[in-house]
């Protein structure tokens, strides 16, 4: 990444954490300041289940093309993933203490990011418990696609069927995850909302070429130590 | 057809010989259910709860008894004559009509002695009990047969296949659970259709995603 970027990118960032904050927000009834969340909690479960889409799609392509670049793009992905959704879970924590009174109460949206938070876990331990590298990208691909297709029985099911307290569950008001798919949200809560959204994925992007690229030359430098 | 028929009637007749699985699985029931007895001996357990702690004793014999299916192919070295005879897809359907029977009779067993000892499990529902069995089970099989085959080509492997399967089993076990809390608590039978749509969409999407990936695992 261009320096200018870098610098651009740490101001925008800087931006976002200064305006999330004190930009005055349009009253959102039940949420009311406590929405400031969004800007921060939002954009990191986007960037988990992003990750996580991503490492699939990774881990089918080096099921096709068997070149083990892919394989270490799907584990940087999953790395990177689990970090966001480490984020999202204790952004999401502080904001359900303050809104529901405790910082954990198996929520179906708890659930959901929990199960997440596992199966990453599930994920790096079966890639710890594989030393031949092309069976190991083989296998973590192949579980992280059967993981991936039960996902959706925790994102759209699950909250349906269960009555969730997070905003968008049992038809509360809610500004992103809602019925309708409609946004709720006023013009400078939106604009600082996309700012964030825009500023964080460039962030994960960014995180994403460097860790590839130090995954790619340990590999390299690995192929010519053996030779 | 005749592939998958052939491996199935090979792990049935080889179990049948040693009885190994079979002898084990029936010492772990009897070890579960004695511990839950011990611990819960003169407290009131709600029926809820006992739904509940019914399904942690089946996710757990599933998880000591199912991985035997290809671990043991790996251990006794049989993997390479099973790929030269029979296709991938057969091994699969193979295993998993063994496994589901297995799981069935394990099944069964657990929970006639369940019904036995627990005071507070008391069906009032019979047919959403009987039903979350039969359709429960076979989703089971299907995501558990399929992990392990993964795990078999993995260090560790006793204790990465509860780690693994768990995430892939939770919404299935989150919905039998709430299916077999409704069968004690004595609801209607269509309040648990919900319940019984998601474990057959579950079993479908495993079942298929695990037929589609086999190869992959499989091969070397």
């Amino acid at each position: 990444m261009k320096t200018w970027l870098k610098i651009l990118l740490g101001l925008w960032i800087a931006g976002v954490l200064y305006f999330g904050f004190a930009m005055p927000i349009g009253d959102i009834p039940g949420l009311g300041e406590k929405a400031r969340i969004i800007f921060f909690h939002v954009p990191m479960s986007w960037l988990a289940v992003l990750a996580f889409l991503m490492s699939m799609i990774y881990g089918i392509l080096y099921l096709k093309d068997r070149d083990l670049k892919y394989d270490i793009k799907s584990s940087t992905a999953a790395e990177l993933g689990f970090l966001f959704t480490i984020l999202a879970t204790i952004t999401g924590s502080i904001w359900a203490k303050f809104n529901w009174g405790s910082f954990w109460n198996w929520d179906p949206r708890e659930t959901s990011i929990f199960v997440l938070l596992l199966i990453y876990g599930a994920y790096f331990s079966l890639r710890s418990a594989l030393e031949v590298e092309e069976k190991r990208a083989v296998l973590s691909a192949v579980y992280s696609i059967v993981a991936f297709v039960t996902v959706p029985f925790f994102v759209f099911i699950m909250p349906r069927i269960m009555f969730s307290l997070h905003p968008g569950g049992g038809g509360s008001a809610a500004p992103i995850l809602n019925a309708s798919g409609k946004m709720y949200m006023d013009m400078n809560m939106r604009f600082v909302f996309y700012a964030s959204l825009i500023g964080f994925t460039v962030f994960y992007f960014w995180l994403f070429q460097i860790r590839t690229r130090i995954g790619i030359l340990t590999y390299l430098e690995s192929l010519e130590t053996e030779q | 057809m005749r592939g998958a028929y052939a491996v199935f009637s090979k792990d049935l007749y080889s179990e049948l010989r040693t009885r190994y699985a079979l002898n084990a699985l029936l010492m772990f029931v009897v070890v579960t259910l004695s511990i839950i007895l011990f611990s819960t001996a003169g407290e009131a357990v709600s029926p809820a709860l006992s739904a509940g702690i019914l399904w942690v004793v089946i996710f757990f014999a599933a998880m000591s008894g199912l991985s035997r299916s290809f671990v043991s192919e790996e251990e006794r070295g049989t993997t390479m004559t099973l790929q030269l005879w029979v296709k991938p897809s057969a091994v699969l359907i193979g295993k998993l009509a063994f496994n589901t029977l297995l799981l069935y009779l394990l099944n069964g067993l657990i929970v006639s002695a369940y019904l036995i000892t627990m005071q507070s499990f008391k069906l009032q529902t019979p047919s959403i009990f009987w039903l979350t069995i039969v359709l429960g089970s076979f989703g089971l099989a299907s995501a558990s047969t399929f992990i392990a085959a993964i795990i078999s080509k993995a260090n560790s492997k006793g204790t990465l296949y509860p780690v693994l399967s768990f995430p892939v089993l939770l919404p299935l076990l989150m919905s039998v659970i709430d299916a077999t809390r409704l069968s004690v608590d004595g609801a209607a039978f269509y309040e648990a259709i919900d319940d019984f749509k998601i474990m057959i969409s579950y079993a479908v999407v495993v079942t298929t995603a695990a037929v589609i990936l086999f190869d992959f695992v499989w091969r070397d």
